[in-house]
């Protein structure tokens, strides 16, 4: 089952702070995250790689980004 | 897979930290203020001087940088696609929390900006300021782990985003259509400086045109001085700190290539000594730029990307300089303020109250 951050129209860092605990709680699996613009676009990306998930997908739908991290 | 911005990577932000650090003492060579090639706090609050919101006859000039930064943004985000009007994110706490930041800044005289600047020109009493700006932003991060927030924007109109551009466009037009004139402390509606900072300043074209490139690069960036070491606390993250070390280096080198280097503690360029005020001016300034979740520089690229709450903490800035130069609350080369210790105590009980005040769970 795939787990869901909600982080729109959130600020720095809380989007980050936010997938960041999610990839904490979980440790493998699958994770999303909605974001609704691209500086925390970037910054999740960018943290989600750093703490060994992948960016597996990403998807623009009208101004939200959807992200999509694994890991085994 | 989408485009990727080549700005946000990790040679990016080196690469826009390193051009801001050559083009900022270039400014001052060309007339700006000593170590004060860019400084959003001392700009903003040359605007409200220039404005006649608040009348300290040293600091009035309607600084061209500053308008850049907000236009520059909003043009980048135009051309890529990221103009996203928003705002509702706890307005009256985020113009607080500029007023603060403000006050802080001008305890210490300068905003983070010019705190790495004030570095870069061998001014030592500016390392004091950098630790009270990383205690500032260390509480904000305690916060932050505790589930700080002022809760979500939502998107606005595109009529509500483009205010923030068109009040600058309305600044531009009155900078054009009342320039200064020579011995003349006023020039139709705009206050000007005889003699001092505000009496100090490049030409129009280049800040205007340092200010716009600034503005684009640090929209694509993201490029945020409070963000750099936010980041490095929370989450061990080098990424923006890389930007603001390069920042750092880079305008250190240009102004020994200047002559513009004079390390010391005594007889700074608008700076001085008190060591506790220059540190807890900062703590301020560094909290309340954390709590509003970007350093003023950013706040303004954020507003002209259509932020209203970023535009909001803009004008609280604006506000909050008025306020440190009616009320004896900003220092001067000779030391704080009649009411600088007043103004510190109450500002960081208004910031610590927003933040226990805001601790909250947001719903995911």
């Amino acid at each position: 089952m795939t787990e869901r951050v909600d982080a729109r129209g959130l600020s720095c860092p809380q989007p980050v702070l936010m997938a960041i605990s999610k990839m904490r709680e979980l440790d493998s699996g699958e994770i999303e995250v909605l974001v609704d613009n691209a500086t925390s676009k970037e910054n999740v990306t960018r943290a989600g790689q750093k703490s060994g998930w992948l960016l597996a997908e990403i998807k623009e739908e009208g101004e939200e980004y959807r992200l999509l991290f694994k890991r085994a | 897979m989408l485009k990727r911005n080549i700005f946000a990577t990790s040679a990016g932000i080196i690469m826009v930290g390193a051009i801001i650090g050559i083009l900022a003492p270039i400014l001052q060579k060309l007339g700006n203020p000593g170590n004060m090639g860019v400084c959003v706090a001392c700009f903003d609050r040359d605007i409200a001087g220039a404005l006649g919101l608040h009348r300290a006859d040293l600091v009035q000039y309607l600084r061209p940088e500053i308008l850049g930064f907000v236009l520059g943004a909003f043009l980048a985000a135009l051309a890529v696609g990221e103009f996203r009007p928003r705002g509702g994110s706890a307005p009256l706490a985020r113009f607080l929390l500029g007023m603060c930041a403000m006050i802080g800044a001008l305890v210490f005289l300068g905003c983070p900006w010019r705190v790495i600047l004030r570095l870069a020109g061998g001014d030592g009493n500016a390392i004091f300021g950098f630790l009270g700006l990383a205690a500032g932003i260390g509480i904000g991060c305690l916060f932050f782990k505790y589930g700080y927030t002022l809760g979500r924007s939502v998107k606005e109109s595109a009529g509500i985003g483009l205010l923030m551009p068109a009040v600058i466009i309305g600044l531009l037009a009155l900078r054009f259509i009342f320039p200064p004139v020579a011995d003349q402390a006023k020039s139709g509606v705009l206050f000007y400086s005889l003699k001092g900072p505000g009496a100090q300043y490049a030409p129009l074209v280049a800040s205007l045109g340092v200010g716009l490139v600034v503005g684009v690069l640090a929209q694509r960036s993201r490029f945020c001085t409070m963000g750099a070491l936010r980041d490095l606390f929370l989450f061990r993250h080098w990424h923006l700190f890389s930007g603001v070390l390069a920042l750092l280096v880079i305008a250190w080198a240009t102004n020994l290539a200047l002559g513009q280097f004079h390390p010391g503690f005594a007889n700074q360029p608008v700076a001085h000594t008190q060591t506790f005020w220059n540190f807890s001016g900062m703590v301020v300034a560094g909290l309340a730029f954390a709590l509003a979740g970007g350093c003023p520089g950013r706040q303004l690229f954020m507003s002209g990307e259509g932020d209203g709450d970023a535009a909001i903490f803009v004008f609280g800035m604006l506000v909050g300089a008025a306020f440190a130069h009616n009320f004896g609350l900003a220092s001067s080369p000779a030391g704080i303020g009649p009411y600088g210790m007043a103004a510190v105590i109450v500002t960081l009980s208004i910031c610590l109250f927003i933040g226990f005040t805001n601790i909250r769970k947001v719903g995911s």
